[in-house]
């Protein structure tokens, strides 16, 4: 997935657990949980989306490294392409 | 009309999922009730055949109404027995409404948002046999959707020609009989929107939010009013249950790991099970046992506002069937769809608002429940064990229960005992 697909699907998997929010107004930069309110479950459910649409384990010490859209778009993007070295 | 939550008082039958002559079963979804909080699926615990619909869709009708009848399969001619749905002639029955049918449908209530997106389902009755009901006369196929459109913009429901599937009316039939309504008497029927499509769901968030609001504040009124509630709290060392968590969570994929939240829930189900005098309803001057643990969750919407649906006999579930469950459960209720038994009277709640970040909560009880567990955020804390000073990850537990039910030492071993089990993660 390019860099804007992955912003789409994690979007996607976003207003999938919060149907409330609309994705236009998420600052990029700043913390999914704070400014979206969501909480673990909704964190758990959005990792589990995530993991449907790339087959990205993203293992649980991982997670800080996804607190925000900019955060999260690198850490799949580099996930991607160990994953694809593996091959 | 069952009484889904203890702050209702009236729904609104949406659709019927049945008709007459289906026969039904145990655990069959019959029909969609809107509350003031959300659209709830009612469930039927009977078995048999479905006699008369007596509630029309659309119709808002009291908590208690009979809305349909059943006849049992074995007495095939005898006297219609009332339908699960019916039992609740009255409010005491959103208790233990499981004295004739299993746990009967206790509060449902709807996020503050826009509605969600309905699908339209074929419609199950044939148009032949759609004829009458008692109440209004006429039967009329309408999707939900339309009906809140009608509402909104203010159009007879009766005037419009459907044009769905069987004739049933469609949103935009009824957009298109507000906009030539509007057209021919200005200012005749209330003067709605041509286009209802941005301005309603933000017209009907902001109902269902005060509607919420105040379903809330009648409950909590009449929590502090009548119950003298006494409040008890224990720190709690996690460090046994969380690094057993996280070793249980390196080994699982992602869709199965688990949260400290269901590690939680867990131990208060299997707590309570032990200490049956938190666990059940004060009724009539009297602690009625609940049957079983049906463990309410409070869960927070995002526009405020929550929803304390049940996990039905959480005590027996294992640690991954309850995380499933509650996992389900919160993305059930995010979206407003919720089943009539998750609804039916939890016998004891719990709020976690570790999430949030507070260190601990002092809980409201949900009438006419008798206990309500809080669980704060889990932190690290200088902590003295065994002569030794260390930093441990540590959560604070709070009971506000019931005084009438329950006395403090009751609560004291109830604590006590959640606080064992977390030591022995590995049981659960």
């Amino acid at each position: 997935m390019t860099e804007q697909q992955l912003r789409g699907m994690i979007l996607r998997a976003l207003t999938e657990v919060a149907p409330d929010i609309d994705p236009t107004t998420i600052d990029p930069d700043a913390d999914l949980v704070e400014q979206l309110d969501i909480d673990s479950m909704d964190f758990l459910n959005i990792i589990v989306a995530i993991n449907e649409q790339t087959a990205i384990e993203i293992p649980e010490r991982d997670y800080p490294k996804l607190s925000s859209l900019t955060d999260a778009i690198a850490y799949l993007a580099a996930a991607q392409t160990r994953q694809a070295a593996r091959r | 009309m069952p009484a889904l939550g203890a702050d209702m008082e009236s729904g609104t039958l949406l659709e019927w999922y049945v008709k007459p002559g289906d026969r039904v079963k145990r655990g069959d979804i019959v029909a969609l009730v809107d509350t003031n909080k959300a659209e709830i699926e009612v469930e039927i615990f009977d078995e048999g055949v479905i006699e008369e619909l007596l509630v029309a869709e659309g119709a808002r009708v009291p908590v208690g109404t009979v809305l349909a009848t059943i006849r049992p399969l074995a007495e095939r001619n005898g006297a219609p027995v009332e339908t699960p749905a019916a039992v609740g002639a009255s409010r005491t029955a959103e208790v233990p409404a499981a004295k004739t049918a299993p746990p009967m449908p206790e509060a449902a209530r709807k996020p503050p948002r826009a509605p969600m997106p309905f699908v339209w389902s074929p419609p199950r009755l044939p148009a032949t046999k759609v004829a009458t009901l008692p109440q209004d006369g006429k039967r009329l196929r309408v999707s939900p959707v339309a009906r809140r459109a009608a509402e909104l913009l203010g159009v007879d429901l009766a005037t419009v020609p459907g044009s769905g599937p069987d004739g049933a009316i469609t949103k935009i039939d009824v957009e298109r009989v507000a906009a030539a309504t509007a057209g021919k008497h200005p200012g005749a029927t209330p003067p709605a929107p041509p286009i209802a499509a941005a301005p309603a769901p933000a017209r009907e968030a902001a109902d269902r939010q005060a509607a919420m609001r105040k379903a809330i504040a009648a409950l909590m009124e009449r929590s502090k009013r009548e119950i003298p509630h006494y409040y008890l709290e224990l720190q709690i060392d996690m460090s046994t249950a969380l690094a057993w968590l996280h070793e249980q969570n390196l080994r699982r994929p992602v869709a199965q790991r688990l949260l400290s939240s269901a590690l939680l829930l867990s131990v208060v189900a299997r707590a309570v099970a032990r200490m049956p005098e938190l666990n059940g309803f004060w009724v009539d001057g009297a602690f009625q046992p609940g049957d079983a643990v049906h463990l309410g969750v409070a869960i927070s919407l995002r526009g405020g506002g929550l929803i304390a649906p049940a996990v039905q006999d959480a005590d027996h579930k294992t640690l991954d069937e309850l995380m499933a469950a509650v996992r389900d459960l919160v993305a059930r209720t995010r979206a407003g769809r919720l089943r009539s038994s998750e609804m039916s009277a939890p016998t004891i709640t719990v709020t976690n608002l570790g999430d949030r970040g507070v260190d601990l909560v002092h809980g409201v009880i949900y009438a006419p429940q008798v206990a309500l567990v809080g669980f704060g955020a889990v932190r690290e804390r200088p902590w003295a064990a065994e002569g030794m000073l260390g930093v441990r990850p540590i959560v604070t537990a709070t009971l506000a229960a019931d005084h009438r039910a329950s006395d403090g030492h009751t609560g004291a071993r109830f604590l006590t005992i959640i606080e064992q089990l977390l030591q022995r993660p590995e049981e659960l």
